[in-house]
């Protein structure tokens, strides 16, 4: 695929550069005027270029979509999600006919209009009807962008203490992830990077009575269905936590707690059934065994065959790995969530281990 | 030109303001250390071309490195040396170059290469100066500017690396050296460039500011005033205001680094021991860096806007459409730029109700955008299109702006930021919106000027078409398909995605747009041939060659100090009088020529226009 793509790309520019090199030699026979300023036979090769060129742009967008719209993220795997997945939509389909629209209006009036002798442009400097009308279009169509985002936005950032969430800390250090669970309470003990001792690597706060029954976890689990209110913390520099299945991002700021909640609805193992994942993983697989092929004939180690997970992963440039600074996240079923937990030692056992 | 205007022209009759004295001039005084407006625009033209090449280039091995991975480049161990043992690019060097390309593309070559480059040759020109208001400090701040350029290159040599932060040099990252190498000399030469950077660009938009101000020409009102002057005008306001402020970060962060301050660091763990510092907050340091970092975008479009509407209108022999709405959207896009800084940080941790006043201002944005959008393709309608290259790279730039533009739609919207922010999608928005679509500006402007630099010189019509045809599908063909990478999750920033399986199928689309990219950077050596081959073979071109109106194109050919041979011509219309017919609708207003130049008095047979 890869190949047939460069190929075609290559192709397609040595025969758009040969047919451009063709007709402006041609256009070079008989210059009229000074023969650096566009000739009539200029403007007329341009203008058909321009028809040409609003063209690429629709068989670009057109094969972009053919081609690649399977690398796009599947359905949300969170509540809000769905919301502003639909927001996308809008706004998307808002975008592409305000876009498909302007070009053409663009580059036709650059093909009708291209000069020649005879024409002459019509001297053309105002009207105030018109720009009225192209301010207060947009002004409405934004309006109601603006309004519909705000209430979708206000509805994801506003968590009430009524939803109950969990609550889980996000520990963000070069280059790694670990979350807290804070345990039977829900509340997190208090902690600071001056406490970071042995065991104790998230500097949680021995003192503190509500930090002895928090889990410190290298995989994240979550109960499918109940509202998770992520805390979030970085040791050392700015990460920013960012779920694309669940179209949640946050980033971790040393010397401050920030916050993002979330519920999610879709479990690990019925999105790996999703039909979009599955045909995904199959691709990505075929790719893998390819590349495996590669590897062994060069004495390599093949690499591992692939199966979906949700992935937390790093976003906010953080240092030389910052390319590979990854949490795996689990979905599944209260019961399964609550079993997991039950494996976890608390901080307090982690502790009294150590010492 | 018609013997009727140049019996006209016999009408200015003010004296010369002084300038009449002609000094001797040394080859240190003429080309170098040159306090004369269209040597300093040149100054500026050729260094900000020279940061160019080697900005582009840097992105060209990157974007080898993205599309193969796992392959081995020869060419990463010539250029990049140690840093990439056996062609294997290291992770952190490529930081270092998506650094250090975004630094020099946004401030070398996009503020000071166009607004540098064209505020300094036009605003005297098209407002009938002499000269600027202080030449003196307008060589300072080439100078000034040449010394940060010179500082940014030789950072480029240092030990542990160039500056690798990414080029919003976000603290802790750009403060601590332990949490990359970057951090260390690197960084502090980045720093170093950047105020001085600062300090250039003041002197220069102050310049800019009073001699727009002061030096008009008699008549030269600011109504009358060509797009490409307000457009400077508003652009260096916009810069006294904003920069002045990453100053004060910069300086801030200098402390944070060298001298034990905690403006934006607090509760670090790093490399096994804990940092005293306590109380700062890497937020403030994202204020402070938006306040000018996103006035800075407009910085960079505003004058490629000026450029195009004003080759726009004389292309189509037409007046630009709706001037006053034209000047309104730029004073209106210059207010909101300033208040809008905010949406880069909707997930900074900030109160999501500042997110909200910032997803407001933002969307307000794109009205005055629009108003432009609308007037620009007006002013093709019924048209009579001279497809000169400068009118090609300004069509484009309309193209590339309203592309570009409308996916800010979705990234100024808080609710849609959260899942596309730090995505690729953000860097095929920005790229598009401001970086190609300023870069057309400044070919269109290079195209267009080129005559009023080097003494009638022009540059090969045809060798101007192929950049131009190429560089446009190239440069859709690499930014397109990139939304696509955004939307699919991938951040930005990633020396490779091989580590997510997830992804693998990205592969594809790296390799295509890695393609479209090297065939788009190759083209430009047939721009880089044609501009320094035209400078010395240029055929030399009639006096005004595009026919167009404003008062550049009455100076001669022939370089002089001051401009203007005798008087300084006087104003007697706005400079977009194309194809204006005279009062039966007979034939123009001058009889055979379809335009007035602005020195051309009120005709007896023509309307006066209220704009």
């Amino acid at each position: 695929m890869t190949a047939f793509l460069v190929v075609l790309v290559i192709i397609l520019f040595g025969v758009a550069v040969w047919q451009m090199n063709r007709i402006f030699q041609m256009a070079r026979v008989k210059p009229t005027g000074f023969s650096e300023i566009a000739s009539a036979k200029d403007n007329n090769i341009n203008g058909y270029l321009m028809m040409g060129f609003v063209i690429f742009m629709y068989v670009l967008a057109f094969a972009s979509f053919a081609l690649w719209s399977d690398v796009l993220l599947p359905e949300s795997a969170s509540e809000h999600g769905v919301g502003t997945d639909n927001l996308m939509l809008v706004s998307m389909i808002i975008i592409f006919v305000v876009g498909i629209l302007t070009q053409w209006l663009l580059h036709y009036f650059a093909f009708v209009y291209r000069g020649n002798i005879v024409r002459r442009a019509t001297f053309f400097a105002d009207n105030d009807k018109l720009e009225f009308i192209w301010t207060i279009i947009p002004v409405i169509v934004l309006a109601g962008l603006i309004i519909y985002g705000l209430f979708t936005w206000t509805d994801i950032m506003n968590v009430s203490e009524d939803d109950d969430p969990l609550v889980v800390e996000l520990y963000a250090q070069q280059f790694n992830w670990r979350a807290r669970y804070s345990g039977e309470d829900n509340t997190l003990g208090e902690a600071n990077v001056r406490l970071i001792e042995g065991v104790n690597q998230l500097g949680v706060d021995a003192a503190d009575p509500n930090g002895k029954d928090d889990k410190i976890v290298t995989e994240l689990h979550l109960p499918v269905g109940r509202k998770v209110l992520f805390k979030m913390r970085s040791q050392d520099v700015l990460h920013s936590a960012y779920m694309p299945f669940f179209r949640a991002q946050m980033n971790c700021v040393p010397g401050m707690i920030t916050q993002f909640a979330f519920t999610p609805t879709i479990t690990t193992e019925e999105m790996r059934r999703n039909d979009k994942i599955v045909e995904k993983v199959r691709h990505i697989n075929e790719l893998r065994t390819a590349k495996s092929k590669e590897l062994a004939a060069a004495g390599e180690a093949p690499l591992d065959s692939y199966e979906f997970d949700y992935l937390l992963i790093c976003n906010k440039i953080c240092g030389s790995s910052h390319y590979n600074m990854q949490m795996k996240i689990v979905v599944e079923s209260e019961e399964e969530y609550q079993a997991w937990l039950k494996t976890q030692p608390t901080l307090a056992e982690q502790l009294s281990n150590e010492n | 030109m018609s013997a009727h205007a140049a019996q006209v022209h016999a009408v200015d009759d003010h004296h010369d303001d002084g300038h009449g004295h002609h000094h001797k001039e040394t080859f240190i005084t003429k080309y170098i250390f040159s306090q004369d407006h269209k040597m300093i625009s040149k100054q500026y033209l050729i260094t900000g071309l020279f940061m160019g090449i080697i900005g582009i280039l840097m992105s060209l091995l990157f974007r080898l490195q993205l599309a193969w991975p796992d392959h081995k480049f020869t060419i990463f161990e010539i250029f990049l040396g140690k840093w990439a043992p056996d062609g294997v690019m290291d992770p952190s060097i490529y930081l270092a170059l998506v650094t250090i390309h975004g630094t020099i593309m946004v401030f070398f070559v996009l503020t000071a290469g166009l607004s540098g480059t064209f505020s300094n040759l036009l605003i005297p020109l098209q407002i009938g100066a002499r000269d600027m208001a202080s030449g003196f400090l307008n060589m300072v701040s080439y100078w000034l500017f040449f010394l940060s350029s010179v500082v940014m290159l030789f950072s480029l040599f240092v030990e542990a690396g160039p500056a690798s932060a990414g080029w919003t040099i976000y603290p802790p990252l750009s403060a601590l050296p332990q949490a990359i190498p970057g951090s260390g000399a690197g960084m502090t030469l980045w720093l170093s460039s950047i105020a001085i950077f600062i300090a250039s660009s003041l002197l220069g938009s102050l310049n800019y500011i009073v001699t727009v101000i002061n030096l008009r020409t008699k008549g030269m009102s600011m109504t009358r005033l060509p797009l490409t002057i307000w457009a400077f005008f508003v652009t260096a306001i916009i810069g006294v205001v904003s920069f002045p402020v990453l100053f004060s970060a910069a300086l801030m962060l200098i402390m944070d680094r060298s001298f034990g301050t905690s403006f934006f660091l607090s509760d670090i763990y790093i490399a096994g021991e804990v940092l005293h510092h306590q109380g700062g907050s890497p937020v403030l340091f994202e204020h402070l860096f938006w306040f000018l970092g996103h006035p800075e975008v407009y910085i960079v479009i505003l004058p490629a806007m000026g450029i195009v509407s004003e080759i726009m209108a004389t292309n189509s022999r037409k007046p630009i459409f709706g001037y006053r709405a034209m000047v309104a959207s730029i004073l209106a896009i210059a207010f909101l730029s300033t208040i809008v800084w905010g949406h880069h940080m909707f997930i900074s941790g900030m109160n999501p109700f500042l997110g909200s006043v910032f997803t407001f201002t933002t969307l307000l944005i794109a009205i005055p955008s629009a108003v432009k959008a609308f007037n620009w393709i007006t002013t093709l309608w019924k048209g009579n299109l001279q497809m000169n290259p400068a009118m090609l790279f300004s069509i484009a730039f309309v193209s590339t702006f309203i592309t570009g533009g409308l996916t800010g739609i979705i990234l100024g919207d808080s609710a849609l930021d959260i899942n596309v922010h730090d995505t690729y999608f953000v860097v095929a928005h920005f790229h598009l919106v401001m970086g190609i679509s300023a870069l057309y500006g400044l070919l269109a402007g290079v195209y267009h000027w080129f005559p009023k630099m080097f003494q009638g010189r022009m540059m090969n019509k045809n060798l101007g078409y192929v950049h131009f045809w190429v560089t446009a599908i190239g440069a859709y063909g690499i930014f397109f398909p990139m939304h696509f990478v955004g939307m699919a999750g991938l951040p930005r920033r990633y020396y490779t995605n091989t580590n997510f399986p997830y992804f693998d199928d990205l592969a594809n689309i790296n390799v295509v747009m890695t393609i479209f990219a090297i065939i788009t950077i190759a083209v430009q050596v047939v721009f880089l041939y044609n501009f320094f081959s035209s400078i010395f073979y240029g055929k030399r071109g009639p006096k005004n060659p595009w026919n167009a109106t404003t008062l550049e194109w009455t100076t001669e050919l022939k370089h002089i100090h001051g401009n203007w041979e005798g008087a300084i011509p006087h104003v007697y219309r706005w400079s977009y009088d194309y194809s204006k017919l005279n009062k039966d609708e007979t034939d123009y207003v001058i009889p055979g020529q379809d335009f007035i130049p602005q020195n051309i008095p009120l005709q007896d047979n023509e309307d006066e226009m209220d704009h």
